[in-house]
């Protein structure tokens, strides 16, 4: 006898838990997601986070202030110089002291590099994460020449360690490394690498702004009315302005809401009220416009370098305080004169009192607001660090804005986040 | 497009404005020493939510972004590892002094500080609230009054150990799975107290004692430098 359909059993649909990462690639580093799915749509989503946790701020207890600017480097690894800004800033507030001019505009203009650095970064491992593997290929070639930058300025290519309480490690060195031919490049491919290298440092950050707007285009032919990326991105984690302040979202995050907010305009540090540029806003809160506004970011960013280039031209100067607290004396008076050789040890063995005192120094890094909560009893060591990040915010509402969303969107979201996790386990 | 560069709200006068309307507006706050450009109040553990939801809902200070909240451990506030007061006549000592231990009872051990921000004034905030007891820390969760302190609360729970009363989900964050203690307390040592190696007759990842012996590198010292005295506003500084 047939059955209706009625009779047959209801089938037995039940939620499933699945498990994103630690090691999935799109993870973006040791993120372990737990999700709760009904099919394919995400009902619960629950970050697992600490995988790298390496208590940064415990340690920096245990050191020397400057002994921890290297550690700051490597909680957003790559936005390293940016990390650095806000950790020398606290102190510089706690000491009452102030770089010299061309110190700051140093550092605007590094903090403007770290921004491409990081922006490059985002925009081609989020391409890749969404399916769009040249994008990937033509940042990293753009991103190649700004850490040659990195590497003539402090030495190494990533970690630079760079700035300095009072001002920043050296001057801009005159020359750039230049490739040398070899069994694998001719000679000709030498001097067209070598083009840009002929000059000063300023000269090759000069011409690479001279070159990036039409770089940035060319990432737009490929996305920005691109169908596929424009489906992927459009109303995929929409966050409204008055949640995204709720949720203490910050940077491109809080401006892809429509908030008009951006520390360098509003609590400008450095000379950026000197500096003409504008912050681009989204207007629906979604993937594709916090695309968009870090894609203006870039040639904000761009603007605001080579307005640094030109003041640093034209006005040569000390790019460290005169300040003997906080800076060793030079090689050559540590050599000839017993005060400066034991000023010189004094320095680096005990380093330097920081006033007792408490303050918190915020900079718009490339995610959003950095900041560095910093309590010091009067000694050489401060007595609690606490690093603000960003990401830690964004990706304490993973949750909320993927919650209804299909599986493939997970990854849409961690992406338009910009997350890094040296920042968020610290 | 923005187009006007606002002035922050960092110059002294503005400050001191916006301390008297704090002052009028919202009880149960006291003023702490802080630096000129800064504004720090330290909140009755009683009335904090109160005084948050005060901060937040004023229309003079619609504080409506809570950046960060941190946990603190005083315990060894101020003191030095390495005396040098003395060194004039002594001479300096071989190695750091071994110093008696810091009651880890003592009152007013934990302190819970939350930065907040108004987009609207464009000012900052500086909140402290001191948990009133050291062996049971707890304050009052401000998840209500701002979603971002969902995370910031459990950092701090895990790592100081400090409860929020009212806290929707409050479990370890960072720490490992089935972690004992809590790190960042100033008892807690840096090397940790347990270690971990693939042992290959039992097969499996073991945790042991930790084989190492803490040591001080660079020993903390308190120099009392005379050009920071005026500096300071009040002789008596923040635990």
């Amino acid at each position: 006898m047939a059955q209706s359909t009625n009779d047959l059993p209801l089938a037995e649909i039940r939620n499933y838990t699945m498990n994103f990462g630690p090691q999935h690639p799109a993870a973006h580093g040791v993120l372990r997601l737990v999700l709760e799915m009904d099919g394919e749509v995400i009902q619960k989503a629950d970050p697992h986070i600490g995988l790298l946790h390496r208590a940064t701020e415990k340690l920096a207890e245990s050191k020397h202030f400057n002994h921890s600017i290297g550690y700051m480097d490597r909680l957003d690894y790559v936005s390293m110089m940016c990390n650095e800004h806000a950790y020398v800033l606290a102190i510089e507030k706690l000491l009452g002291i102030k770089p010299p001019e061309r110190a700051q505009y140093i550092r605007v203009l590094f903090d403007e590099i770290t921004r491409i650095l990081n922006h490059l970064m985002w925009l081609g491992a989020h391409a890749l994460d969404i399916g769009a593997m040249t994008v990937f290929l033509l940042c990293f070639k753009e991103r190649e020449e700004l850490m040659d930058v990195y590497e003539a300025v402090s030495g190494t290519r990533m970690h630079a360690t760079y700035y300095r309480p009072g001002g920043v490690y050296r001057d801009l060195p005159q020359s750039m490394p230049k490739y040398q031919p070899s069994k694998w490049r001719s000679r000709k491919e030498v001097d067209r690498l070598n083009e840009t290298r002929s000059g000063s440092m300023l000269d090759f950050i000069d011409a690479f702004a001279e070159r990036f707007p039409v770089a940035i285009a060319d990432y737009e032919t490929l996305l920005t009315d691109n169908r596929i990326w424009k489906q992927r991105t459009v109303n995929i984690g929409v966050v409204p302005p008055e949640r995204a302040l709720q949720l203490g979202f910050s940077g491109p995050m809080l401006r892809g809401s429509g908030v008009v907010w951006d520390l360098r305009k509003k609590q400008p540090y450095e000379v950026y009220e000197r500096m003409d540029f504008d912050i681009p806003v989204g207007t629906n809160g979604d993937c594709y416009d916090r695309y968009l506004v870090r894609i203006e970011e870039l040639r904000q960013s761009t603007r605001i370098i080579r307005q640094c280039i030109e003041w640093l031209r034209k006005n040569p100067g000390p790019v460290m305080a005169d300040d003997r607290k906080v800076r060793p004396p030079s090689r050559e008076h540590m050599k000839g004169d017993m005060e400066s050789l034991i000023h010189h040890f004094k320095f680096f063995t005990e380093g330097y009192d920081v006033p007792a005192g408490e303050t918190y120094a915020a900079v718009e890094a490339p995610k959003g607001e950095f900041g560095i909560y910093l309590v010091s009893d009067g000694a050489n060591k401060p007595y609690r660090l606490k690093c603000r990040a960003p990401g830690f915010a964004h990706l304490a509402s993973l949750e909320e804005m993927v919650r209804g969303h299909m599986l493939a969107d997970v990854v849409a979201v961690i992406g338009t986040q910009d997350i890094v996790f040296g920042e968020i386990d610290r | 497009m923005e187009q006007s560069t606002d002035q922050p709200a960092a110059s002294g006068a503005a400050i001191e404005a916006l301390a008297r309307t704090i002052e009028e507006r919202v009880s149960g706050v006291r003023r702490l020493p802080s630096l000129a450009q800064d504004l720090a109040y330290e909140a009755e553990p009683a009335q904090l939510l109160t005084v948050c939801r005060a901060l937040r809902d004023t229309p003079e200070l619609r504080f409506e972004m809570l950046m960060d909240v941190a946990g603190v451990d005083y315990l060894h506030y101020g003191r030095e590892e390495w005396v040098t007061s003395a060194a004039t006549r002594t001479g300096f000592s071989r190695g750091r002094e071994a110093s008696a231990p810091s009651d880890p009872g003592m009152p007013g051990r934990f302190a819970v500080v939350y930065q907040l921000l108004s987009i609207t004034h464009n000012t900052r905030l500086r909140l402290r609230v001191t948990c009133p007891d050291t062996a049971d820390p707890i304050v009052d969760s401000v998840v209500e009054v701002w979603a971002s302190a969902n995370w910031f609360e459990r950092e701090a729970f895990d790592l100081f150990g400090i409860m929020f009363r009212g806290h929707p989900d409050l479990r370890r964050i960072l720490t490992d799975y089935g972690f004992i203690g809590h790190p960042f307390r100033k008892d807690f040592p840096l090397i940790g107290n347990v270690e971990t190696r693939y042992d290959p007759e039992k097969k499996r990842v073991v945790y042991e004692p930790v084989s190492i012996v803490p040591r001080v590198l660079a020993p903390k010292v308190i120099r009392h430098d005379n050009r920071y005295e005026p500096a300071l506003k009040a002789p008596e500084l923040p635990r």
